[in-house]
C-alpha cells in the first residue's frame, strides 16, 4: 500500500530553557527568572516531530534534515538530532535574527526551508514550552505556500503523493488527507521518541559548528588547526553548517526585532494584593473548622 | 461596506451551535469598540449557519460577514482562512480576536502570516491604550494592549502591534465574561461571496470524530486542583475523592499534566482553562503566574503547600502550610462527618 518514492522531511525544532524544572535558583529574590539558570532543552513536543520522520525515513527511505534558529548554542540540539537519526542539521543563527517574534522567526525558516530547497514533508512540534503559542508551524507553512495538518498524532499512510493523517484535537479527532508538499505540526501523544543512539553518539560525538572548533579542539589537540578539524569533520559529514541573514537571503526589516509587528510595551509585577487569610494548621480539629466555616458560608455542603 | 473602524471576532461553531468563547470575544470587542466608536464585526463561515449571525448579534456585534458556502459547512484551514484573508485586506479591521481553542490556533497563525500582522497568543486580558516610543518621538493612540504572563516570574507582558493591522490575539475559554443577549439589539447581516482558489481544498477531511468532553471545569461549583508537590497517582486520588464529595471537578498546574497524571484537559490556568469557582483548592501548587491567571477570581481559595514562601498563599484565602499527602485525608474526613451530622441535624 506504501508508496515507493522516498520521502524527503525537514524538522523544525527549537532549544527552550526547561520551564518543567524550574528550580529554586532559577528564581531571583523580586520574583523574575535567572534564565542562564534553567536548563536549555530540546523542546519536547520537537522530539515527537523528529520521531515521526525518523520513522517516515524508516518506512519509505529519503532524508530527515532538521534546522533550528537560535544562538550559537542551540547547535546541541542539532548534535542530538544526529545522535536521534537525523541525516543532516543547520543552525540558523545571526544577532540580526535575535528578538524575533514568531512571525519573524517563520520568514527565518521559510527561507531556510526554501534553500533545502527539495522536501515533501516539514514538522514541527506542536508548540514550544516557553510560549505555548503553536504559531510558528502555521506561519512558516503560509509562507512556504503549503497546507497544514496541525496536532498530528498518527501517519496513517502516505501515498500518491498525499498523505494521510489523523489529528488529535480536545474536542476528537480527524482523519485528514492532505496533498505533499504540506507542513505536519506533532503533538506529544504521536510517539515515544527513541533515545540518542550510542552509535550514531559515537560516531557523531564531534559534531560541530565552526564557532565551537577552538572548544573542540582544546578538548581533542591532536587536531593541530582549524583546517585540520574542518577537514575531518567535513569527511565524516560531521561539519554542522551555519546560515546567516545573508545565506538565506533574508532583508533585515523582516526579520529578528524590526521584523516582528508585535513589541513589548511593558512588562509589569503581578502586584498580589494580599487577600484576607486565615492559615490554619494541618491538623484534623484546625481543617474539620476550617470546613464548617465554609459549610457555614454556603461555600461547601 | 462602512468605513467605520471595525474589530472583528472570528465566530467558531459545531454542530449549529456557536462556541462560548465566540460570544465572549464578542462581548469584549463590544467593551473595546464602545471606548473606540468603532463597530463590532462578528466573521461567521458556515454553510445555512445565517441563524447563528444574529445570535452574534445579539450578544454584541454590529455586523455580521457571513460567508455562506458548502465548502465551509466544517472547518478547514485553508477555506476559512481564505475569506478571512481576502476580506480583512478589503475591510482593513483594527482588531481581530480569535478564540484560543484547537481551530482558532489553527486559523489565527495563518491569517496573521498571510496579512503579515501581530498576532499575540493566550492573552489574559485586552484593554486600549496609547505607546510612546521615545526612539521615534511618536505616540500610537489607542492601540490594543494584548495582555500575557511574561516567561518567567512574576511578570505580565503588554504586547502591542503598533505598525501593522490588524492587531491579532488569541483568548481562551472563559478569560473574558459570557455578555448577556440582547433579543432586541439590531444589526446587518452582510453576506460576502467566497472567492477560492483550487489549492484552498488541498485537505479533505475523511472523517471527524466529536469528542463532548465531559470535563467542564469551566461550570464546576468545586475544583481541586493538584500540581507538581502531588507526588504518585495514589495521592492523585485524593484530589478526586474530595472533589466527588464536594460535587466538584479535579483540576490540575501544567507540572501535574506533564507528568501524565490527568489529561491536558484538566489543566487549569493560561493556556488551559480559566475558572471561577465558589472553593477552589489548590494541592502541591506553586502558583506560577500562568497557573493563577487561571483561578485567582475563585470566590475562595485555599491552598496546600509544604513551603509557607510558595507565592500560592499570597492569593489564597485558607493557608495550610503541610504536606498534602496529610492534608488532604484530613479535609476529606471533615468534609465527611460534617456530611453526616448535616444530615443528623436535618
Ligand atoms: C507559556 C507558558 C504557559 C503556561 N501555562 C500554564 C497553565 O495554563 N497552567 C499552569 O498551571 N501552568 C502553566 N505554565 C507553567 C507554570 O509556569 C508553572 O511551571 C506550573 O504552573 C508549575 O506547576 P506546579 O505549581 O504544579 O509545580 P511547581 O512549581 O513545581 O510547584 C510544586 C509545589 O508543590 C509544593 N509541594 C511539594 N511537595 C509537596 C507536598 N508533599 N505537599 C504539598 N505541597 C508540596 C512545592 O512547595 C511547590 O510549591 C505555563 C508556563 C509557560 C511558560
Amino acid at each position: 500500500m506504501t508508496d515507493s518514492r522516498p520521502i524527503d522531511s525537514v524538522v523544525l525544532v527549537k532549544q527552550v530553557p526547561d520551564t518543567h524544572h524550574i528550580t529554586g535558583d532559577a528564581m531571583t529574590r523580586d520574583g523574575t527568572m535567572n534564565r542562564s539558570a534553567l536548563p536549555a532543552i530540546f523542546n519536547p513536543e520537537d522530539l515527537n516531530a523528529l520521531e515521526m520522520a525518523v520513522q517516515i525515513r524508516e518506512r519509505h527511505g529519503g532524508t530527515v534534515s532538521v534546522i533550528t534558529m537560535g544562538p550559537p548554542k542551540a547547535a546541541n540540539i542539532l548534535r542530538e538530532s544526529l545522535w536521534r537519526g537525523a541525516d543532516r542539521v543547520v543552525l540558523l543563527t545571526d544577532r540580526r535574527f535575535a528578538g524575533a517574534d514568531t512571525l519573524a522567526t517563520s520568514v527565518v525558516l521559510q527561507k531556510a526551508v526554501e534553500k533545502i530547497g527539495r522536501y515533501d514533508l516539514i514538522l514541527a512540534g506542536r508548540q514550544a514550552i516557553d510560549g505555548d503559542t503553536a504559531q510558528v508551524g502555521p506561519q512558516t507553512a503560509e509562507k512556504l505556500g503549503i497546507p497544514q495538518i496541525t496536532y498530528a498524532e498518527s501517519i496513517l499512510e502516505i501515498a500518491g503523493g498525499r498523505i494521510t493523517a489523523r489529528r488529535a484535537l480536545d474536542s476528537g479527532s480527524e482523519i485528514v488527507r492532505c496533498q505533499m508538499p504540506c507542513l505536519l505540526t506533532v503533538v506529544g501523544s504521536a510517539n515515544m521518541p527513541r533515545p540518542p543512539s550510542v552509535r550514531r553518539q559515537i560516531a557523531g560525538k564531534l559534531a560541530a559548528t565552526p564557532g565551537e572548533y577552538a572548544a573542540i579542539r582544546k578538548q581533542w589537540p591532536e587536531f593541530e588547526t582549524d583546517g585540520a578539524l574542518e577537514e575531518h569533520l567535513t569527511a565524516h559529514d560531521l561539519r554542522i553548517p551555519v546560515w546567516t541573514a545573508d545565506d538565506i537571503g533574508v532583508t533585515a526589516d523582516s526579520i529578528g526585532l524590526a521584523g516582528s509587528p508585535t513589541q513589548v510595551h511593558k512588562v509589569n509585577f503581578v502586584i498580589l494584593e494580599s487577600t484576607e487569610s486565615k492559615t490554619i494548621q494541618p491538623t484534623p480539629e484546625a481543617i474539620a473548622a476550617m470546613v464548617a466555616e465554609l459549610v457555614h458560608e454556603y461555600i461547601v455542603g | 461596506m462602512t468605513d467605520r473602524k471595525s474589530i472583528w471576532v472570528s465566530i467558531e461553531h459545531t454542530d449549529g451551535r456557536i462556541a462560548d468563547v465566540s460570544l465572549e470575544l464578542t462581548g469584549k470587542a463590544r467593551d473595546l469598540a464602545d471606548q473606540l466608536g468603532y463597530e463590532v464585526v462578528g466573521l461567521v463561515c458556515g454553510y445555512e449557519v445565517d441563524e447563528l449571525a444574529w445570535e452574534v448579534i445579539r450578544h454584541g456585534a454590529d455586523r455580521v460577514l457571513l460567508a455562506d458556502h458548502p465548502e465551509l459547512a466544517h472547518y478547514r484551514t485553508l477555506p476559512y482562512a481564505r475569506i478571512a484573508i481576502t476580506e480583512a485586506r478589503k475591510r482593513r479591521p483594527e482588531i481581530f480576536l480569535v478564540g484560543g481553542t484547537p481551530n482558532g490556533r489553527d486559523f489565527a497563525p495563518r491569517v496573521a502570516s498571510a496579512l503579515r500582522c501581530g498576532l499575540t497568543a493566550d492573552c489574559t486580558e485586552l484593554q486600549i491604550g496609547d505607546y510612546h516610543v521615545r526612539r521615534e518621538g511618536r505616540t500610537y493612540k489607542d492601540l490594543l494592549y494584548q495582555i500575557r504572563p511574561a516567561f518567567g516570574g512574576n511578570l505580565v507582558a503588554t504586547i502591542v502591534n503598533p505598525n501593522t493591522r490588524p492587531q491579532m490575539a488569541t483568548v481562551r475559554e472563559g478569560v473574558m465574561r459570557m455578555p448577556a443577549a440582547d433579543p432586541s439589539r439590531m444589526g446587518v447581516v452582510e453576506p460576502v461571496t467566497s472567492e477560492f482558489e483550487p489549492g484552498d481544498f488541498a485537505l479533505e477531511v475523511l472523517s471527524r470524530e466529536v469528542r463532548h468532553s465531559t470535563v467542564r471545569l469551566k461550570d464546576a461549583p468545586v475544583i481541586v486542583s493538584g500540581g507538581a508537590g502531588i507526588s504518585d497517582a495514589d495521592e492523585f486520588a485524593l484530589l478526586r475523592e474530595l472533589a466527588n464529595l464536594l460535587g466538584g471537578e479535579v483540576g490540575a498546574s501544567r507540572a501535574a499534566v506533564d507528568a501524565g497524571m490527568i489529561g491536558r484537559e484538566y489543566q487549569v490556568g493560561q493556556t488551559g482553562t480559566t475558572v471561577r469557582p465558589r472553593l477552589y483548592i489548590a494541592a502541591g501548587i506553586s502558583g506560577a503566574v500562568q497557573h493563577r491567571a487561571g483561578m485567582d477570581e475563585s470566590s475562595k481559595i485555599i491552598a496546600i503547600n509544604t513551603d509557607p514562601n510558595a507565592p500560592i498563599f499570597q492569593i489564597a484565602h485558607y493557608r495550610v502550610v503541610g504536606d498534602a499527602a496529610e492534608v488532604l485525608p484530613m479535609i476529606i474526613k471533615a468534609v465527611r462527618e460534617r456530611a453526616i451530622d448535616g444530615r443528623a441535624a436535618e
